[in-house]
C-alpha cells in the first residue's frame, strides 16, 4: 500500500516530534481507523500510515503502523493518551540501549551503525532527533542536555554514551520528489544518454533555488576542471555568488593557481593546448611560490595571484577545505594532511549546505558523500559512469548523474547563472 | 459440552444486593436500594424468565460483592469458552474467581485476557448476526476486544461509549434478533451510529427519556423482550416489529445502573448470535436430524 499522509496545517512537511503506533482488529469496518487518523488531525497532529494490511476475510484482522508527528511534545503525548483508549499503541515501547565509551577511538561492542537518512533515537520515553547526520557513525547520547548526534569512530571519546543495538532506533527513508521539477525528469541515476541540456537547466534551478533559500552550494572539484579549461567558468559561478563552499586537493588548487601565474596546466599551455617547454616543472614553481609567500591568501594580497578559482574564494570569503593525498607535490600550505583533521574540517564545512555539485573527482566525492546527511542534493558530473556508480554503492544514493565532459557542462552552467 | 435445547440463563439473588460504592452516575450511597423491594423485583423477574421457558442456573450470592447480581458482566460465552471478565474497578474484582470457577464447573474453556486489558464480559460484547459489537472506554478497553476477535476468529466492532450513563454496551444496545437491534443513538458518536447503521438490517431506535430508565436493557427469550417498565414507545416498536414484551418493574437495579439485561447471562448464546444456530445446526446434523 502507497503511504497515506494527513496534516491539519497547510504544510505536510513532518517535523517536530514523532511517534509510532499501532492498531490491528476490524478497523476498517468498525472505523477505528478513520476515527483515530482523524482524531490526529483534530489534535492539529498529522501522520503517515507506515504500513497497513488489511484482513483478507471478513473474520481476519487488519493492522496499522502509523507515523504520528506535532510540534510539541506535550500535543503528542496527550494524543497518544487518547489513542491507547482506541486501541492504537505505540510500536517502540523501549529507549534505545546505551553503553559507556571505554576506549578513545572505537566504539564500545555492538554499537550502532548509522546511514544518512534522518534517524531518531528513543531516549527517556521520547524521541529525539539525531543531528551531525553521517553514515558510518555510530550515536553519542547527552542524557542531560536530551541530545544526540552521530560520532565518528575516531573522534569517540571515553565517558561517551554510545548506542548499541537496533532497539530504539528509527529511520526516516527519503522519498524521491515525485514532481516533475528538479530531478524527476530521470528516472535512472546515471546515464550517458541523457540530454545535457535538461540536466544543466536543473541544476540551474538547484543552485538558484538554495541561493533563494539562503542556503549554501558546495562545489567538490577535481583538476580536469582546470586542464579542460573550465576554471574561468567555475570562477566566475564563484565570483556571482553561486558557489559558498569548495572541497579539492591539492592537484586543483596548484593547476588553478599555476594556470593564474603562468598559464599553463601541467605544463600545458590554455590558450594553443601545446606543452611548454619545462613545463612539467611550472606547478612545482607556483607551489613553491606560494608556500615561499605563506599561502594562498599571502599570494593574493601581495598580488601574486590576481585570477582563478582560488583568487575569487579568497576574494569573496568562500570556504575551502584542501586535503592532501599521499601523490601530492609541495603541498600548498592550505593542504590538510592529516585526513581525520581534513575529515573534521570537511563536516564543519558542510553546515547550511543544502546542494553539492561533484565535478571530476571520484576520490573527493566519495569522501564528501560519506560525510553529508542524505536530505542533500547532489549531481555529480563526470566523463566516467563508474564514478556516479561507485558513489551509490558506497551509500550516496541521493546522487544524480550526468555524463559528460566537464567543459561544455560548467560552460553552460555559468552561462545561465553569470551571464557575462 | 452439551447443547441445552432450552434457554439456559445465570443468575445471582440479590441477597448481599445494595448501593456500597459508586462507580458510575448512577450510583449513589445517598440513594440506597430498597433490599425487600429489589427482592420482589428480582423474584418476579426469575419467575418471567422460567414461564418464558428459560432453565436458570444460579450463583451464590456473596456477602460484600453487591454487585455479583449483574451476572452479565461475569464473560462473554461463545460456543464452548468463556472468555473471563477483568473488571476496571477493584471493588467488583472479587467477583472474577467466582465466575471462572462457576464456567469451568458447567464446562466452559475459560480464556483469560493479557494482563493490564480491563473487559467487562457479555456488558460490553454482544453478538449480533456474525458480528461481536463491542463497547469501549469506560469499562473495557478497546484492546481488549481486538485480542478477544483475534482469539474466537470473529469479527470484533468496537463502538466508542461516550456518555459516561451508558457505560456498558448493554445499556444502550441490544440485539433481539439475528438482524435487528435496539439502541440508543444518543450513547455512540458519529463513527458508531454509522457502523451500526451500516451493519445491522433493523435498528429500533429508544428515544432519550426511555433510554434512561434502562430500556435498552432488555432480555430475549425466544420472541419475547423483556425489559423495564416505563419504556411505552420502545414496547410499541418492538411490537410492531413482531416481537413480544414483558415490562417489568427494575426500580432498585437502576438505582445501581443495572436491569433486566445485567441481571442475567445467556449461556447457550444469545437469540441474537449467529454462531448459536451454527452450532445447533452441526448439532443436529451429527444426530441425524432434519
Amino acid at each position: 500500500m502507497k503511504h497515506v499522509k494527513g496534516s491539519a496545517g497547510a504544510s505536510p512537511a513532518p517535523a517536530g516530534v514523532v511517534e509510532e503506533v499501532e492498531v490491528r482488529g476490524h478497523i476498517i469496518d468498525s472505523l477505528i481507523l478513520p476515527k483515530i487518523l482523524d482524531r490526529i488531525l483534530t489534535a492539529g497532529a498529522s501522520f503517515e500510515i507506515r504500513e497497513c494490511k488489511i484482513g483478507e476475510r471478513r473474520t481476519d484482522p487488519s493492522h496499522a503502523r502509523i507515523a504520528i508527528w506535532a510540534d510539541d511534545p506535550d500535543v503528542l503525548s496527550t494524543l497518544l493518551g487518547d489513542l491507547v483508549e482506541h486501541g492504537a499503541w505505540p510500536v517502540h515501547a523501549e529507549d534505545a540501549a546505551l553503553a559507556t565509551a571505554d576506549i578513545a577511538g572505537a566504539f564500545p561492542d555492538g554499537f550502532y551503525s548509522t546511514t544518512n537518512m534522518p534517524t531518531q533515537v528513543r531516549h527517556k520515553g521520547r524521541w529525539i532527533d539525531v543531528s551531525d547526520q553521517e553514515m558510518d557513525c555510530g550515536i553519542a547520547v547527552d542524557a542531560r542536555a536530551g541530545t544526540a548526534r552521530c560520532v565518528p569512530m575516531a573522534r569517540v571519546e571515553p565517558g561517551m554514551a554510545m548506542i548499541v543495538g537496533h532497539a530504539g532506533v528509527r529511520v526516516t527513508p527519503l522519498e524521491r520528489p515525485r514532481d516533475a521539477a528538479g530531478f524527476g525528469f530521470m528516472n535512472s541515476t546515471v546515464s550517458s544518454e541523457k540530454p545535457k541540456a535538461v540536466g544543466v537547466r536543473s541544476v540551474v534551478e538547484a543552485m538558484r533555488g538554495a541561493r533563494a533559500a539562503g542556503k549554501k552550494v558546495l562545489l567538490v572539484g577535481g583538476p580536469a576542471i582546470v586542464h579542460t579549461g573550465s576554471a574561468t567558468h567555475v570562477a566566475r559561478l564563484i565570483r556571482d555568488g553561486f558557489i559558498q563552499v569548495l572541497f579539492a586537493g591539492n592537484a586543483l588548487a596548484t593547476h588553478d593557481i599555476e594556470q593564474a601565474i603562468l598559464g599553463t596546466s601541467l605544463g600545458v599551455s590554455l590558450t594553443d593546448g601545446q606543452p611548454i617547454e619545462h613545463g612539467h616543472e611550472h606547478h612545482l614553481r607556483v607551489i613553491n611560490t606560494i608556500r615561499r609567500l605563506g599561502g594562498i591568501k599571502q599570494a593574493v594580497d601581495a598580488g601574486v595571484l590576481k585570477s582563478g578559482i582560488m583568487y575569487e574564494c579568497i576574494k569573496a570569503g568562500v570556504e575551502f577545505v584542501l586535503a592532501g593525498s599521499i601523490r601530492d607535490d609541495g603541498p600548498l600550505p592550505e593542504v590538510v594532511t592529516d585526513v581525520l583533521v581534513a575529515q573534521d574540517r570537511m563536516r564543519a564545512a558542510l553546515a547550511g549546505v543544502d546542494f553539492a555539485l561533484f565535478v571530476a573527482t571520484a576520490l573527493h566525492s566519495i569522501a564528501t558523500g560519506n560525510l553529508l546527511p542524505a536530505r542533500v542534493k547532489v549531481v555529480c558530473v563526470d566523463i566516467n559512469p563508474a564514478t556516479v556508480t561507485k558513489l551509490a554503492d558506497r551509500g550516496t544514493f541521493q546522487t544524480i548523474g550526468l555524463v559528460t565532459d566537464v567543459e561544455p557542462f560548467l560552460r553552460l552552467l555559468a552561462a545561465e547563472l553569470a551571464p557575462g | 459440552m452439551s447443547q441445552p435445547l432450552e434457554p439456559r440463563l445465570l443468575m445471582c439473588p440479590p441477597d448481599y444486593f445494595g448501593i456500597e460504592y459508586e462507580i458510575n452516575p448512577w450510583m449513589k450511597l445517598s440513594r440506597g436500594a430498597d433490599a425487600a423491594r429489589a427482592g420482589e423485583q428480582w423474584r418476579a423477574f426469575h419467575q418471567t424468565l422460567l414461564e418464558l421457558g428459560a432453565e436458570i442456573d444460579l450463583i451464590e450470592p456473596v456477602h460484600g460483592l453487591p454487585d455479583l447480581v449483574f451476572t452479565a458482566n461475569a464473560g462473554l460465552v461463545y460456543q464452548e469458552v468463556f472468555v473471563a471478565s477483568r473488571f476496571r474497578h477493584r471493588v467488583r474484582q472479587g467477583e472474577s474467581p467466582l465466575f471462572e470457577s462457576w464456567a469451568r464447573a458447567r464446562g466452559f474453556e475459560v480464556l483469560s485476557l493479557p494482563h493490564g486489558l480491563h473487559f467487562e464480559g457479555a456488558g460490553d460484547a454482544l453478538f449480533c448476526g456474525e458480528v461481536l459489537f463491542a463497547g469501549y472506554r469506560f469499562r473495557s478497553d478497546a484492546r481488549s476486544h481486538q485480542w478477544i476477535g483475534e482469539r474466537l476468529g470473529v469479527e470484533v466492532l468496537p463502538l466508542e461509549l461516550v456518555d459516561p450513563r451508558f457505560y456498558h454496551l448493554d445499556t444502550c444496545f441490544c440485539p433481539v434478533a439475528l438482524d435487528t437491534a435496539i439502541y440508543y443513538p444518543g450513547a455512540f458518536d458519529e463513527y458508531g451510529r454509522a457502523v451500526l447503521r451500516d451493519r445491522i438490517p433493523r435498528l429500533i431506535e429508544a428515544a432519550a427519556d426511555e433510554a434512561v430508565s434502562f430500556s435498552c436493557n432488555a432480555v430475549v427469550v425466544g420472541h419475547t423482550v423483556v425489559l423495564n417498565e416505563g419504556a411505552p414507545k420502545l414496547a410499541r416498536s418492538l411490537l410492531d416489529c413482531g416481537f413480544q414484551v414483558r415490562p417489568l418493574a427494575f426500580s432498585e437495579f437502576i438505582k445501581s445502573g443495572g436491569s433486566a439485561k445485567c441481571l442475567t447471562l445467556r449461556i447457550d448464546g444469545e437469540e441474537a448470535a449467529a454462531w448459536k444456530y451454527n452450532e445447533a445446526r452441526i448439532a443436529l446434523g451429527e444426530t441425524g436430524g432434519v
